[in-house]
Formats: C-alpha cells, sequence, structure tokens
C-alpha cells in the first residue's frame, strides 16, 4: 500500500476513538513537552553564562599559568606561579596584534576605613586593564601611568567594596588602608554585576600592579593576564604571538611543553557553560521518562486495539492483505500518534518554557534541532512500543480472526 | 484459461486436537467449472466450512492436491497464498463482515488497496462500478450502520466482485437475513452467475440451495450427493410474484404449507 493510504488508514483509526487517542498521546506530549521545557531553561542558562563572559571585555585573551610538567608529572593547572610581570612586560613591548595588556596581580586582604572594614580580592592592573575589560569608573578617575611607574598608593574602588567602607560619604579622596599600607582612593567603578560564577565583579579593588608587587605582603601570585586583540579577525594570531612570546620569555625550548594556558573569550565561555551542559542532560534524562512512560501508554492501546479490531484484521487477511500489510498498518497506526503527540507535546513546551521564562525571568532557548529530535524521537518511541501490537496482529490466523466476537 | 476454475484431489484435513484427531475433509474430488452455481450443503460438523477455508486459501489441506485457475495451491507460501485470495476468490460471509464506520465505497474499495499486480489502477472508479452491479449506486457514501441487513450484504457481494475473481465463495450469505431479503440476494446471486460469474455457496438451508444449479451435500467430511438441481426456481421471478400475493410477507413463495397460516392470520 501507498505511504499516503498508510497514513490516511491511520488517520481514520485515529478519529474513530478520539478519546482513546487523546489520552494515549497525552502520554507522549507531556514528555516531549517535559524535554523541550527542561532543554530550553538549559540552554538559557548556557546562554546567558556564554554572554556574561563575552561581557567580560573586547577580544579578551586570557594567559593562565599551569599545564606545567615536571619529569613527565603534569602538575595540573595553576600548580604553579609561572607568570611574571617580565611575561606582560615583554608581550607589551614586542607583540604586534595585542593592543593592551595587563598582568593581573591578586590577593585577598582587610581594607579598612574610618566608616567600615571588609575583606576583599585586590587585584594589581595596569592602565589597559580598564580598556580590555571595557569597564570605567563612574567617580573620580582610574590611576594613570605615573601611578604605575612610581607605584604609588592609590586604589580604585569596585562598586560593593565603596558601599560597604563609605556607605554614607564619597570615597574619592579619602583613604583606605589596605593590609598596613594606607592608599587615597582616586576613583569608583561603574557597577558591572555578577560573574559566570556567580560571584559579584563589584567586590574587588584595584590598584597599580607595580605597588601591589612591592608593598602588599601577603600571598600575591599572578593568577592571569589579561589582553586585548586588535578586532575580532586578530585574535588567533595574538593567540600565537603571545604564546611564543611567553614561550621565549620562560625559555622554553622546543619539545618543552607550555607550562601556560592561553586562551580567548569564546573558549573560556565555551568552557564555563560546559558545566551546564551536564546539568540540562540530567534534566532531559529525567523528563524522557515520561516519555518512555507514553511510549508504554501506546503499546497498551495498541494492544487493546489489535484485540479489538481482530474481526478487521480477519477480514483484510481474508481479502488478500499480506501479514505485513497488516504490520505496516498498525505499526504506522502508532507512529502517527508518536508524532501527532510530539507535536503538539513541542507546541505545548514552546509555550511552557516562555511562559515559564516570562514568569521566572529565566532565559530560555528552543533550538531547532531539539525540536526535530523531538518529534523525531516520538516517531521512534511510536515504531519502538508499536511494534509487537503489530506483530501481533499480522501473526493472526484469519480464519479464527474471522470467528472472532 | 482451461474451463476449470477448481480441482480438487483426495484433499484431507485432520486437526489434532490433544490425542483426538478430528478428521474435518476425508478426501474430496471436486471439480468446478466456469459459469457453475454450486450449493454446498450438510450439518453443522459435516466439513463444509473446512472446504469452505480450504477453497478459499485460509486454510491449507493436509494432504491432497488443489488447483485454483490452474494453480497449484498447496506449493504457496503464505504471501502467495494472500495474492491468491486478493485476485481469485471474492469472500461474502454470513456476518458480512464490513468495516464499520468505513463507507460502502471504501469497504468496496478495500481488496483494491491490497493488489500488487499493478492491474488495478483506478480503484475508485472500480469500486463504484461494482456497486452499481449490485444496485447501490445511490448508497456509495453510507456506513454499514445506515445500511440494512441486505444491503450490507450487497455490499459485501460487490467487495467480493471488485477484483474480477475467478469464483465467488459465499459462506452462509443468507443465515443472518430474513427470507424476503434471503431470496433478493439469491436474485442477486443469480444474475451475477448469468453474467458468467462462478458462484459456491454453502449453506444449510434447502430453500436456499434451491437457487443454485448444482448441489454438493456433505456428511462426515465425504460428498454423500452431488447432483444438479432439480426444480430449480428462479429468484427474480419469486420475487415478484411475492409482490403480487403480498408486499411484505414471502412466507407463501417459500413454504405454501405456511400460507394458509399465515393469511389466516391477517385475515
Amino acid at each position: 500500500m501507498k505511504l499516503m493510504t498508510l497514513v490516511k488508514l491511520a488517520l481514520q483509526a485515529i478519529r474513530k476513538n478520539k478519546m482513546r487517542a487523546t489520552l494515549t498521546m497525552l502520554g507522549i506530549i507531556i514528555g516531549v513537552a517535559a524535554v523541550i521545557v527542561m532543554v530550553a531553561v538549559g540552554y538559557g542558562a548556557r546562554s546567558r553564562i556564554k554572554e556574561q563572559i563575552n561581557n567580560l571585555g573586547t577580544n579578551m585573551i586570557v594567559i593562565t599559568p599551569g599545564a606545567s610538567a615536571t619529569g613527565g608529572v603534569s602538575q595540573g593547572a595553576q600548580a604553579f606561579a609561572t607568570l611574571t610581570v617580565d611575561d606582560a612586560t615583554k608581550i607589551r613591548n614586542e607583540a604586534q596584534y595585542v593592543t593592551a595588556i595587563s598582568p593581573v596581580v591578586a590577593t585577598r586582604m582587610q581594607v579598612v576605613a574610618p566608616s567600615g572594614n571588609w575583606r576583599t580580592s585586590i587585584n594589581g592592573v595596569d592602565i589597559d586593564y580598564q580598556t580590555i575589560r571595557n569597564w570605567t569608573t563612574s567617580d573620580g578617575a582610574f590611576f594613570g601611568p605615573d601611578d604605575v611607574r612610581s607605584a604609588h598608593t592609590v586604589a580604585v574602588l569596585g562598586r560593593t567594596v565603596a558601599q560597604r567602607l563609605f556607605p554614607n560619604s564619597d570615597p574619592v579622596g579619602q583613604e583606605v588602608q589596605i593590609g598596613k599600607v594606607p592608599f587615597t582612593v582616586v576613583g569608583v567603578l561603574s557597577p558591572k554585576g555578577q560573574t559566570a560564577a556567580g560571584t559579584d565583579s563589584d567586590d574587588v579593588i584595584l590598584v597599580p600592579y607595580t605597588t601591589a608587587s612591592s608593598r602588599l605582603s601577603g600571598r600575591a601570585r599572578i593568577p592571569q593576564i589579561i589582553a586585548s586583540a586588535a578586532s575580532q579577525q586578530d585574535i588567533p594570531a595574538a593567540q600565537d604571538e603571545v604564546r611564543a612570546l611567553v614561550r621565549e620569555s620562560h625559555k622554553l625550548t622546543q619539545g618543552d611543553d607550555d607550562d601556560f594556558t592561553v586562551k580567548n573569550q569564546n573558549e573560556l565561555a565555551d568552557a564555563a557553560a560546559s558545566s551546564t551542559d551536564v546539568m540540562t542532560m540530567l534534566m532531559a534524562a529525567i523528563a524522557s521518562i515520561s516519555l518512555l512512560v507514553g511510549g508504554i501508554g501506546i503499546m497498551n492501546i495498541m494492544l487493546v486495539s489489535v484485540t479489538e479490531r481482530t474481526r478487521e484484521i480477519g477480514i483484510r487477511l481474508a481479502i488478500g492483505a499480506r501479514g505485513s500489510d497488516v504490520l505496516t498498518q498498525f505499526l504506522v497506526e502508532s507512529i502517527v500518534m508518536g508524532v501527532i503527540g510530539g507535536a503538539i507535546g513541542l507546541l505545548v513546551g514552546y509555550i511552557g518554557a516562555k511562559v515559564l521564562g516570562h514568569f521566572t525571568g529565566w532565559e530560555t532557548v528552543i533550538s531547532p534541532v531539539i525540536m526535530i529530535i523531538s518529534i523525531g524521537f516520538s516517531g521512534a518511541v511510536g515504531v519502538f512500543f508499536g511494534f509487537y501490537p503489530a506483530r501481533k496482529a499480522a501473526a493472526m490466523n484469519p480464519i479464527q480472526a474471522l470467528r472472532y466476537e | 484459461m482451461s474451463d476449470v476454475v477448481i480441482q480438487t484431489n483426495a484433499i484431507t484435513k485432520t486437526y489434532e486436537s490433544g490425542s483426538n484427531s478430528v478428521h474435518a475433509l476425508r478426501g474430496i474430488d471436486l471439480t468446478v467449472h466456469r459459469g457453475e452455481f454450486i450449493a454446498v450443503m450438510g450439518q453443522s460438523g459435516s466439513g463444509k466450512s473446512t472446504l469452505m477455508n480450504v477453497l478459499g486459501c485460509l486454510d491449507t489441506p493436509t494432504s491432497g492436491n488443489y488447483l485454483i485457475d490452474d494453480v497449484h495451491v498447496e506449493t504457496l507460501n503464505k504471501n502467495e497464498l494472500a495474492a491468491i485470495r486478493n485476485e481469485k476468490i471474492g469472500f461474502v460471509f454470513q456476518g458480512f463482515n464490513l468495516l464499520a464506520r468505513t463507507s460502502a465505497l471504501e469497504n468496496v474499495e478495500l481488496p483494491l488497496l491490497y493488489d500488487r499486480s499493478g492491474r488495478k489502477r483506478d480503484s475508485r472508479a472500480m469500486a463504484i462500478a461494482a456497486l452499481e452491479r449490485v444496485g447501490l449506486a445511490d448508497r456509495v457514501n453510507h456506513q454499514p450502520s445506515e445500511l440494512s441487513g441486505g444491503q450490507q450484504q450487497r455490499v459485501a457481494i460487490a467487495r467480493a466482485l471488485v477484483t474480477e475473481p475467478a469464483l465467488i465463495l459465499a459462506d452462509e450469505p443468507t443465515g443472518n437475513l430474513d427470507s424476503r431479503t434471503s431470496i433478493e440476494v439469491m436474485s442477486l446471486f443469480q444474475a451475477l452467475n448469468e453474467q458468467g460469474i462462478t458462484v459456491l455457496l454453502v449453506t444449510h438451508e434447502p430453500d436456499v440451495a434451491i437457487y443454485a444449479k448444482r448441489i454438493v451435500e456433505f456428511r462426515d467430511g465425504r460428498i454423500r450427493r452431488d447432483e444438479p438441481v432439480k426444480n430449480r426456481r428462479n429468484a427474480a421471478e419469486d420475487l415478484a410474484n411475492a409482490e403480487v400475493l403480498d408486499d411484505d410477507i414471502m412466507a407463501p413463495v417459500i413454504a405454501p404449507a405456511a400460507t394458509v397460516a399465515v393469511a389466516g392470520g391477517v385475515a
């Protein structure tokens, strides 16, 4: 029989038992809708994280220490503080594709002001930091090249720190004590919000990196050097260049492994977002269970249908249908049920994800891929769970089937 | 094409049920020529239904040879049997066996959907033609539940006709019908037979068998009697006479003895 005829037959059979077919399809509808909503929320979280990372700066390249191996034993990332200020200086002086560069000398200290105290991250940076991170001051000004050259004790406060230390006054021009060293506040940064990891970007104090290295005790290290490429297209070239320069600076010979890692913004975003993928998969897997239950529902109803329609099967066999014709007929019926259920489920899931996003403020992303997969998968559920009942129908003895009351 | 539609040689059919074997057919030699109209008679358990199943290729004989339209059936596999049923045999059943909630047209079209020979292209037109042949051109889109018993059986006959089979096998086609409708259906069979269609019908009613040309009587799995019908009746004439006598009651024609009682009742 032609496919069109088979689909028409299946639709007729479904229409003859509207209520039953609807309830059966409900299982698939709920299953598919659940998968769609879960994946939409997961993808939403992923795209939000990527967006946050991309907000970090413009055409950013990040050099982090690590991947060092001692005598063939890999020590893992950040096992040693392999980055130095000299690396940054070398890149600034020699790189062609890098337009801005700043080391980040990080430590964590108690900060005391007349009206409060607060423990926060102290980042020693160069003036290019504001360009690379696309982060400017909202009050006062960033420190200048002179401050860096002469290692002046000046500080730029993040918004959170400013609010904690100077709840009722303007911090610009006032003095804070970081560790035991007094610093003059020259500016306050504009708010940046949460990082991809969920921490507060504004809970930070920026000081010249020279000052951080020379005046602040504590375990100051360089967790990263950040740089900007001239443009999006230059990023790969800049990455290669930076890698070569740092290798040179570290006196690595050919055959030595890198003892640092160079990543661009997109790679960072992917790495951060990949953590949400596990969550998305897990949620989708749980949602798929309801799809499985829906499939069992189809099987159940198809078994009932085959028994009920024994006489019809007998008639068809008597007038010349082959077993395979009957098999195909019932199989197409369960596939059609699965696919219709899948399509409705897709619609319900789509609306559900939008409504959920609207009320929770979560971003939801529905990719066309997941739409195709979910319809295909519900069709596959129809095949899988429809096969046994269909085979049962096809194996009937026409004489007994015709006599069935 | 030979003149012989069906030829069986020493067909037996034995059912094994537990330790007993039931001999449903004990060596049947039957030859049906083109254009014949045979009534197979016999009491229940006489083997006539088993013969129907075997002749209809729904069942295979335990031993013996069976030729239909020069094809040796006993050598065929399941799919080839399905093709024989589709192309060479038209079934008419006692319970009509139409698909419920399906129009007369679609019911008649059904065998053509399973046609693999590719000869039957315009199935819709063929189905309409078959319905016209049984006088139901105006009931094409009716569902079985909207048709009377006689009309349903005519749809079933149209379904049997539509593939232009070598043989129509009718199993108690009048068993679920009242006397008048039975004669209507028999009149249709007679008309179709006049047009050259071979009909083999199973019945246990002598009143129905009398419209056939030849009677084959079964007892205990054997043919006991095989002879032409004496005093063959014409169903169309019986119907016409009945209209004259009484529009509704067919009893006088079927059984003259009942006339008095019924007439008395009416009077």
